[in-house]
């Protein structure tokens, strides 16, 4: 790797000579403001914020698309650059509507902290407007393009990270915008609703639908009995939009805030991941056994199934039938759950804390109703969601006591909290799988080659007398290039995991803004810290699951497990 | 172009209407940068890019429709919707605007009931305006197709629209 030197604001500094002067002023440890760059998406230059003095250059220089070269002089910190940088943001403050106050992104807003750190106290341009209609018609997210600057990381976390390419720049000049093709709502667009779009965005132009409203109202109505299930990758995130560092686990916290909160149980989703490890992982047995479709592929990403649905109906057939954890547990409240404790489902409102937007649109889907008296998942608040309601009750998140999940819809494994990361389904299906097949018990409950953050992960495992080929990848563009092996016949997988988002759930597009690299790694961290600290760690010994199979359901892949806990697909026409 | 082509283009016998098109995909097949040029002929076929020509486009040379479109609406030589058989340009340029275009402008929305962008139910005339078409001596002033018709009165319009009936 070629070195070249360059200094910055006369600091002296080392660099790889691939490097754009913004890396090299980060690794002076300057801090710029940046709006249309992402790390992790490739620099565009759109925006113009970054701009920076380089000498000998004719004019100011957007950083994050300039490559630095030997002997560059560069100075982040002049009077031109300075007044560059304020006419930039006013421009843009310019045509953006002033409802602050009011606005989903209040506190939270890229733009409104550049212009509170530039410290602008007024705009001296008024300029025109946007007036596109506000798209809200879809379950999961809601696009406000008066609110779009035109930075362009929706359209390259869509394009490059998830491969969907949904969104384009559309018409030019003032008249630009951000739309999928022929400027259809979502509803109508190849979009899987993964929310990756709402996580990059800088200001409130696309965020989840907001459905804290119904909630509260749920919670005081005395009517209802308001049950609340929480996804794994929650807990690892939950603290982040309260204050608290990334990674931080607050499952106990998070528990004691919902009853705050009002909900009348608070009961786990890892229950049902672990339910959805005994079905999927029976169904996988008996694809093996019966010659039935393989690879079997996971479904328990609502996000991946629509990418499925929409891009690769033909492959409609790999995709495991078991409902997700999401799912299984709605269809369980209002049926195991409803008559155990002899309350109508029809009274019973049933909530899920969810990472994602995508969970928005799967409680919605019309086959979701397992009574016949409405969805098994009445709403799904995302992470970021449920941080707005905790503090909107005035909860002081941070001190207070844990507190133990309702049981028996609380009692969970370590196999169910690892669904929140990559390769976490897998890994938890291969703890019982293996067991189940050999009946041996394992030595070692770590599958090292399914985690991490690798794009895609391959493996093979002795499972009795069968080496089970196994992928798992995260983010949606590496799951086309499974499916395109597949497709071609290159592919002799027996099971693959595909979440939708990077990182998988603990990525998700509903978990707390800034969601990069290295939160994303603590995130992890702390999903295979829970499970290392659970005192059950394999789905098949959660004393709850056999309970209900023992004197509820039958048996995995029985009956009333099938009609309750199983699902099916149908392609998408749509975009 | 005519009518029944861009007519044609919606219908889903792949072989009879896109056979030009496919034709035109096959030349520039694997040729980088092709969009614009693929763009332009197809719309010499067809008259405009509907959604399923460039959904087509979009198909054979692996690029997504969101591109395409975002491609299309950058052009203003791109056109969306189906054109009419007259293009109407009416000046709305400094000259034409002081010896009034806009009474111009209004008796041929009155008259073809139609709005500036628009295009005529029976497809017969699409009415635009331009910033200046270069006959300031004229003003105000149209063209139909080809044809110039300069120092208008909003009087005169049915006569002239009457000639391209």
């Amino acid at each position: 790797m070629e070195l070249v030197k360059v200094t910055i604001d006369g600091r002296q500094i080392e660099v790889a000579k691939t490097t754009t002067v913004l890396e090299a002023i980060q690794k002076a440890g300057i801090k710029i403001p940046t709006l249309c760059y992402h790390p992790e998406l490739r620099p565009e230059g759109a925006c113009r914020v970054c701009m920076v003095e380089v000498e000998g250059a004719r004019s100011l220089v957007a950083s994050c698309v300039y490559p630095v070269s030997q002997g560059m002089v560069v100075r982040t910190n002049t009077a031109a650059v300075r007044e560059a940088r304020r006419m930039v943001v006013e421009l843009l403050l310019a045509n953006h509507p002033k409802d602050c106050f009011t606005c989903a992104r209040n506190l939270n807003c890229e733009l409104q902290t550049i212009a509170a750190d530039l410290g602008l106290r007024g705009i001296r341009f008024e300029g025109k407007r946007k007036s596109i209609p506000i798209d809200a018609n879809n379950p999961s997210l809601v696009r406000e393009q008066e609110k779009c600057i035109l930075c362009g990381r929706c359209i390259r976390a869509c394009s490059e990270r998830q491969g969907v390419h949904v969104y384009s720049f559309v018409k030019r000049g003032f008249n630009t915008n951000v739309a999928p093709a022929f400027e259809v709502g979502l509803d109508k667009a190849p979009c899987t609703f993964c929310g990756q779009c709402a996580t990059v965005c800088p200001t409130a132009a696309i965020v989840e639908k907001d459905d804290t409203r119904e909630v509260w109202q749920a919670i005081s109505d005395s009517t209802k009995h308001v049950v609340v299930q929480t996804a794994p990758a929650v807990r690892v995130a939950l603290g982040e939009a309260l204050g608290m560092g990334p990674g931080s686990v607050v499952t106990g916290k998070m528990v004691a805030a919902l009853r705050n909160l009002g909900f009348n149980r608070v009961f786990d989703t890892d229950f049902t991941a672990d339910l959805t490890i005994m079905e999927e992982g029976y169904e996988f047995i008996s694809r093996l056994n019966n010659g039935g479709k393989l690879p079997m592929i996971t479904s328990c990403s609502p996000g991946w199934v629509n990418f499925v649905e929409i891009m690769y109906p033909e492959l409609l057939g790999h995709l495991s039938t078991a409902k997700s954890p999401q799912q299984m547990f709605g269809a369980l409240v209002k049926t195991y759950y409803a008559e155990k404790s002899g309350i109508k489902p029809q009274d019973i409102v049933s909530v899920a804390i969810m990472p994602c937007t995508a969970k928005k649109a799967e409680a919605a889907r019309e086959e979701m109703d397992s009574t016949g008296c409405g969805p098994d998942v009445d709403f799904v608040l995302t992470t970021r969601e449920l941080a707005r309601m905790i503090k909107e009750a005035g909860i002081d998140f941070s001190s207070l006591t844990a507190e133990q999940f309702d049981a028996p819809l609380g009692i969970s494994t370590g196999a169910g909290v690892i669904f929140g990361a990559t390769g976490g389904v897998m890994e938890a299906a291969l703890r019982t799988v293996v067991e189940v097949v050999t009946g041996k018990e394992l030595d070692c409950l770590e599958f090292h080659a399914v985690r991490g953050l690798n794009g895609v992960k391959e493996a093979e495992i002795p499972v009795g007398d069968l080496k089970v080929k196994l992928a798992v990848t995260h983010t949606l563009s590496n799951a086309r290039k499974l499916l395109d092996k597949i497709n071609s016949g290159d592919a002799d997988y027996h099971f693959i995991e595909i979440m939708a988002c990077p990182g998988g759930c603990i990525g998700g597009g509903g978990q707390p803004y800034a969601s990069c690299g290295d939160i994303r790694q603590k995130r992890l961290n702390s999903i295979y810290e829970c499970d290392q600290c659970s005192s059950l760690r394999k789905s098949h010994e959660n004393p709850a699951v056999k309970e209900l199979y023992d004197t509820w359901l039958g048996k995995p892949l029985g009956e009333k497990s099938y009609q309750i806990l199983h699902t099916h697909y149908h392609p998408q026409q749509r975009g | 172009m005519s009518n029944e082509q861009a007519n044609n283009c919606c219908g889903d016998n792949a072989h009879g209407q896109f056979q030009k098109l496919d034709q035109i995909l096959t030349e520039y097949q694997d040729q980088k940068g092709a969009l614009i040029p693929v763009l332009q002929e197809a719309q010499n076929i067809y008259g405009y890019l509907s959604k399923e020509v460039i959904d087509r486009i979009g198909k054979k040379m692996a690029i997504p429709t969101s591109q395409i479109y975002g491609v299309a609406t950058f052009y203003s030589q791109f056109h969306l919707k189906a054109r009419g058989r007259n293009i109407i340009r009416v000046c709305q340029g400094t000259a034409c605007h002081v010896r009034d275009a806009k009474t111009i402008l209004r008796a041929l929305e009155d008259n073809l009931k139609i709005s500036a962008g628009e295009t005529t139910t029976d497809r017969k005339f699409t009415l635009e305006t331009v910033a200046c078409i270069g006959a300031c001596g004229l003003a105000p002033v149209l063209m139909v197709n080809d044809d110039t018709h300069g120092r208008l009165t909003p009087e005169a319009i049915p006569d002239i629209l009457a000639r391209y009936l």
